[in-house]
């Protein structure tokens, strides 16, 4: 039996995180992000988990690294500029193919910049924050019930892939108070163990290893640096560098069309509408109000790795429109796989894109 | 078992420098686990970045090696998500008291359980031999070519203000002692942190006219002033002779600590 409950996103998400069985929240407090935090302190230890304030982002991300290699999966939750003290040790996790979860309530940057608002600015620091070539997961939802359902699916993906998986959500889905439905039970894919005699960074044929957690005799040594399949320091060689940094990107954008999760509408329109997150809503508001136009929409639930095959799911299409709270971060990565013109259209300050500024700028190109 | 057991022989030889004092203080650690009977399924090291948080990479147990100075951020996230795991960092000065500061004096201030042993050389050696907080006033390195002009950390004075529940310091002379010190950190519950000098002939003792790995280490056993020679000279009145540091066992109690294995 389903329960359904009225609450806030940044509230689901915890929610999300304790049924997918996450028992570890590391984290320090920031706005709009800090409900993710208050409701982990106040729920894990009812189900025998352990929340813990650490002194920085910095920290936080350390420990989700630490916690997720004792095999409990463990999550940490913040904003911008935690975002950007985070970066070296996610950098870190996807080295070490640590699967964890890290959900960012984006609000307006640069610098400590609109704490209190809305924005998108930082999903490209998601997927080229930390030093170095790698690639991500990153899920973005753009209702309650998506912040519920994409934190667990955030955990299976980051056990599948042994990647961290960002759950790209933005302030005002993170306060957005909505009606939300808790299944009695959702589906947690834990890791695939290691193999007999596998060794803990040697990959099966879909180029993720076996996970070897702490405390199963696998005697695992994890390292940042450039390391062979036993996980050895080896960095000073070329080639072992350079398999190992491909094996690490491919095992995920090899993925990339399998693991797409988006809504589509229209798929015969000429003028067609790219989003994610909270403008999503006010995209689905032009449709509803102009059934007329024909206008189409394709929206993301997962925006890294990028699904372009998505892009040919509209054979008619003759411009994509990416309203975006930032100025162009996606709608630049969008264009990348196109020959068809990309408009973007930013809005930043923190308020959503009117959908009569959407319909204004469609008819452009009627 | 014997330490030997602990040693992953298939990573050797090892990168420290000839006459490193590192690999002494590894051996003492690994003699001190082995003789409480640890278990290697329940036993996780942790360290930083610098020459000194190479040793997990040579010791046959899980193992985390991290990012410069979040050793302790990490080993918390261990310890608070698997409280049975015994849990050992091992650092430097620098990755432990300069970029790991903050981490350091909070995971004291927790009293998380776990032990930290601290090789400290008093220089950065693995990336060539710059100031570090703990660098003595005076000192040449790389970055203080005119001699160190700040005044370096006492880091167990740190470690026991800020919370911790065992404290020690000794060298990397003090084989014996080292080893009873770590033994009794191993078995507190709580934060426990075991400094120790160690010579960095390539860095420190190549710059401060102290060539020779010899001379290091008499310099370290002439000017170690055991904890309890120094409470009867404080208790007499008598005069501390000027350069020496205090070694022993220098805090011991049973604050709350988190993190405990219940
Ligand atoms: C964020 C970051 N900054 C700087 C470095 C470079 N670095 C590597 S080791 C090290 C110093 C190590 O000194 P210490 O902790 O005293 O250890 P030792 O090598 O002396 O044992 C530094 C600065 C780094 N790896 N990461
Ligand atoms: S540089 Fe110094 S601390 Fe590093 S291995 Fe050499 S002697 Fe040891």
């Amino acid at each position: 039996m389903t329960r359904v409950d009225f609450m806030q996103g940044n509230d689901a998400s915890a929610e999300g995180g304790i049924a997918a069985g996450c028992r570890f929240f590391a984290g320090y407090p920031i706005t709009p992000s800090s409900e993710v935090a208050e409701r982990m302190a106040r729920r894990l230890p009812q189900v025998g988990g352990t929340f813990i304030q650490m002194e920085d982002e910095i920290a936080s991300m350390a420990a989700v690294i630490g916690g997720a290699w004792t095999g409990v999966r463990s999550m940490t939750a913040t904003s911008g500029p935690g975002f950007s003290l985070m970066m070296e040790n996610i950098g870190y996790a996807a080295f070490t193919e640590t699967p964890c979860v890290v959900v960012n309530i984006q609000r307006g940057g640069p610098s400590t910049g609109q704490p209190t608002l809305a924005a998108q600015g930082d999903m490209l620091q998601c997927r080229f924050g930390s030093h170095g070539d790698y690639s991500v997961i990153a899920l973005s939802p753009s209702s309650v019930q998506e912040m519920f359902d994409l934190t667990v699916k955030a955990f299976n993906l980051a056990d599948r892939f042994r990647v961290p998986v960002f759950l790209m959500a933005d302030e005002i889905v993170g306060h957005l108070r909505e009606r939300v439905e808790f299944p009695d039970s959702v589906e947690c894919i834990p890791p695939r163990p290691a193999r007999e005699g596998k060794l803990p960074f040697e990959p099966e044929d879909d180029l993720v290893p076996g996970f070897t957690p702490f405390g199963e005799g696998h005697r695992v040594h994890v390292t940042g640096l450039t390391h062979n399949e036993k996980g050895y320091p080896a960095s000073t060689d070329p080639e072992l560098h350079q398999n190992l940094v491909i094996r690490l990107i491919e095992k995920v954008e090899r993925a990339r069309h399998e693991i797409a999760d988006y809504d589509i509408e229209n798929s015969e329109a000429e003028i067609v509408f790219i989003s994610y997150g909270a403008p999503t809503r006010a995209v689905r508001q032009v449709l509803l109000d102009e059934p007329g136009k024909g206008f189409g929409h394709l929206n993301l639930r997962l925006v890294w790795p990028f699904p372009e095959n998505l892009l040919k799911k509209f054979p008619n299409a003759r411009v994509f429109l990416v309203p975006e709270m930032n100025m162009g971060q996606m709608a630049r990565e969008i264009g990348r796989h196109t020959d068809l013109p990309v408009v973007s259209l930013p809005r930043i300050g923190g308020e959503l894109h009117l959908p009569s500024y959407l319909i204004e700028k469609a008819e452009e190109y009627a | 078992m014997s330490f030997e057991d602990w040693f992953r022989h298939d990573r050797l030889p090892h990168i420290f420098c000839a006459g490193c004092g590192n690999g002494s203080i590894i051996n003492c650690a690994l003699t001190a686990i082995d003789s409480l009977g640890w278990e290697k399924d329940n036993t996780v090291f942790v360290s930083g970045i610098g020459c000194s948080s190479r040793a997990p990479g040579y010791i046959t147990a899980d193992s985390l090696h991290t990012t410069h100075g979040r050793a302790l951020a990490f080993a918390t996230g261990v310890k608070m998500a698997k409280q049975d795991f015994n849990v050992v960092v091992f650092t430097g000065d620098g990755d432990l008291s300069a970029i790991g500061g903050n981490h350091f004096i909070h995971s004291a201030r927790r009293n998380i359980d776990m032990t930290v042993i601290c090789m400290n050389n008093q220089i950065y050696g693995m990336t060539g031999g710059q100031g570090s907080p703990c660098t003595p006033s005076g000192a040449l390195s790389t970055t203080t070519p005119y001699g160190m002009d700040e005044n370096p950390f006492d880091l167990c004075e740190l470690a026991a203000a800020a919370g911790a529940n065992f404290v020690a310091r000794w060298t990397s002379y003090h084989v014996k002692e080292l080893t009873r010190s770590i033994t009794l950190g191993l078995q507190k519950p709580g934060f426990s942190f075991i400094e120790v000098f160690v010579q960095c002939p390539t860095n420190f003792g190549r710059r401060n006219k102290l060539r020779d790995v010899e001379s290091m280490i008499s310099v370290m056993r002439d000017h170690a002033l055991i904890k309890e020679k120094y409470d009867r000279l404080v208790a007499e009145g008598k005069p501390i002779p000027p350069d020496m540091f205090v070694v022993g066992n220098l805090t011991n109690r049973n604050l709350p600590a988190l993190g405990v294995k219940k």
